[in-house]
């Protein structure tokens, strides 16, 4: 039975108290806390195993090279992936990156299209700008409609090119929440073009959704660690093995070398070939026992308590005055991040007073600024639920707005 | 560190009922827009100018408009009531004095500054100071701007 009261108690952070008053964390969607379990795992491989990986002859060396082996198996598990598709990066942004440097600019021109969407995190608009001047391919974006959604119809005519060579979109909105049908589109650009890539910010959605990256039709999934109760500093990009096989290396040192002379270098077989130097192997350790606490949560019964967490906060939110929210308003549509707006409040503001109620939200941009214009605005708050959420925290955000409205309104 | 510092009732009033905030000022004499796009602040001034004395040009009237918090936008009509009447050399002495205040560096001219004094609390709240800060900034610009000979100036904060 998944009971978020009980979930709760594994979360040393969340027994705190915040400006005298039990901290409500509501900004998973920027970070997730962590259980013990991942604190315990970490800390136990640096008391018991530390060691370099894949060098030593040592039993230590042995016994670390096994912990990060196997929390890259776990991990790709976890999303059903092969194992040698696993490369780990330090976060979602990296593992974007290694697709823009080693395969968009590479293998992409004049006249070839990377097309993104206007839903986009920058971390999925940024590394492909970078690159776009050197490769000289042209940079689009999926419109977004006013309430949150791609636009098929702009898609399908930037689709009708026929130049479209990589499709790049987020399977989850960290502003508006929207779950995209990111089956249905890779279907639809590989319908246009057979070979076009498509990548997937799996940033949102691999925390929240059971993912099965060969369901979502995707050459390449990026995600983060730390939004799905593991540490920072350690994230994958998930990728067919027969494309990161065929791409050049992103950074080069160590680890990622298979043989080095002062003439040249042969590199690493993958997943080694794009983790060049020393590991975040604690870290790689933490996930790995993150993930294990979500199997064992199973990640239905996570996203059935999302779910149900939105069934009371949606209409919460929108009974209260002056309150827009933004997105979908069917939860089985999007996502536990929620953004919105109170008529004549800056969410600076908002946010500052619901910190002094123990009430944590995050308020700006959220690192999707082109979204949020669109939205109509420059900045939202949002409340952002996961496992450890409770109903009554739902009431406290409720309780928490209404003090804020208050307390500017007079 | 508590709220009351961040907004105090005299904040809460200038946010409530601010001073001075208008679309337009017909005539003026010149325009500046300050934007901060990390936070999403939008802010305008317009200002006009009493030349008759050519020695000692002097704020005649100023508009403020904007989008942006509450310290952002009550700090701008704090600043509209301190600047009005004043000489333009000495309404840009007073901002300095504000923006000295607003780093910790002590409050001169307290009584000069009118309800601006209430914003020195704001000091202890670094990610706030450029909230209070964004008016005065834009005044001192529409000066200058003045002073140079142009009438519209825009420029982007970060
Ligand atoms: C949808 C989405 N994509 C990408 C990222 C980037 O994640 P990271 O900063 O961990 O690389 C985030 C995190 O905010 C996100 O929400």
């Amino acid at each position: 039975m998944f009971d978020a009261t009980t979930i709760r108690k594994d979360f040393p952070v969340l027994q705190r108290q915040v400006h005298g008053r039990p901290l409500v964390y509501l900004d998973s969607a920027a970070t997730s806390q962590k259980p013990q379990a991942v604190l315990d795992a970490i800390t136990r491989f640096y008391e018991e195993r530390n060691a370099n990986v894949h060098r030593g002859v040592h039993a230590l060396a042995e016994e670390a090279t096994e912990a990060y082996e196997s929390a890259r198996t776990r991990v790709a598990r976890f999303v059903g992936a092969d194992p040698r598709g696993v490369v780990f990066t330090r976060n979602a942004t990296e593992a974007f990156n290694i697709v823009a440097y080693s395969w968009a600019r590479t293998r992409l021109g004049p006249g070839d299209i990377v097309l993104s969407t206007q839903m986009e995190h920058h971390a999925n608009i940024v590394p492909w700008q970078l690159v776009q001047p050197e490769a000289g391919f042209e940079l689009r974006y999926v419109p977004v409609t006013p309430d949150g959604r791609l636009d098929i119809d702009g898609l399908e005519r930037i689709l009708a090119t026929g130049r479209v060579k990589l499709f790049t979109c987020t399977a989850m909105s960290n502003v508006v929440g929207t779950i995209n049908p990111v089956a249905d589109l890779a279907g639809r650009v590989r319908a246009a073009n057979r070979d076009c890539v498509v990548v997937v910010d799996g940033a949102q959605s691999v925390p929240h959704l059971p993912t099965d990256v060969l369901a979502l039709g995707a050459d390449f999934l990026c995600f983060s660690g730390h939004k799905m109760l593991g540490p920072t500093g350690i994230g994958a990009l998930v990728g067919k093995p027969e494309l990161l096989d065929a791409m050049p290396p992103f950074l080069g040192g160590g680890e990622m070398i298979s043989n080095v002379t002062l003439e040249g270098t042969t590199f690493n077989e993958i997943p080694y070939k794009f983790e060049a130097g020393t590991p975040a192997i604690a870290e790689a350790v933490g996930l790995g026992a993150a993930v294990d606490y979500l199997d064992a949560l199973g990640m239905d019964a996570v996203r059935a308590h999302e779910v149900a967490l939105l069934e009371v906060a949606l209409p919460a939110l929108l009974a209260i005055d002056g309150v827009t929210v933004h997105g979908p308003r069917d939860p089985h549509e999007r996502g536990a991040a929620v953004s919105f707006s109170v008529a004549g409040l800056h969410p600076h503001d908002i946010g500052t007073i619901m910190d002094r109620e123990g009430v944590a939200v995050r308020a700006g941009h959220h690192c999707a600024k082109p979204l949020v214009r669109l939205l109509g605005s420059a900045a939202t708050t949002r409340a952002s639920f996961y496992v450890y959420n409770t109903v009554d925290e739902v009431a406290a955000l409720v309780d928490a707005i209404e003090v804020t409205k208050r307390f500017f309104n007079g | 560190m508590s709220l009351d510092d961040l907004y105090q009732e005299i904040i809460l009033d200038h946010y409530r009922s601010p001073r001075n905030r208008s679309a337009d000022l017909d005539p003026h004499d010149v325009h500046v827009h300050h934007s901060n796009p990390l936070c999403g602040d939008e802010l305008d001034v317009r200002l006009r100018v009493d030349r008759s004395d050519p020695t000692a040009p002097t704020v005649d009237a100023l508009a403020f408009d904007g989008d942006g918090c509450a310290i952002s936008m009550a700090s701008a009509s704090a600043m509209s009531e301190a600047v009005v009447g004043r000489k333009l050399s000495d309404a840009e002495d007073l901002t300095e004095a504000f923006r000295l205040m607003m780093h910790g560096e002590g409050v001169k001219r307290e009584d000069d500054l009118l309800d601006g004094v209430a914003f020195q609390g704001i000091a202890k709240f670094p990610v706030r100071v450029k909230c209070a800060l964004l008016g005065w900034m834009a005044f001192k610009d529409a000066v200058t701007t003045y002073a140079a000979g142009r009438d519209e100036h825009r420029v982007t904060n970060d």
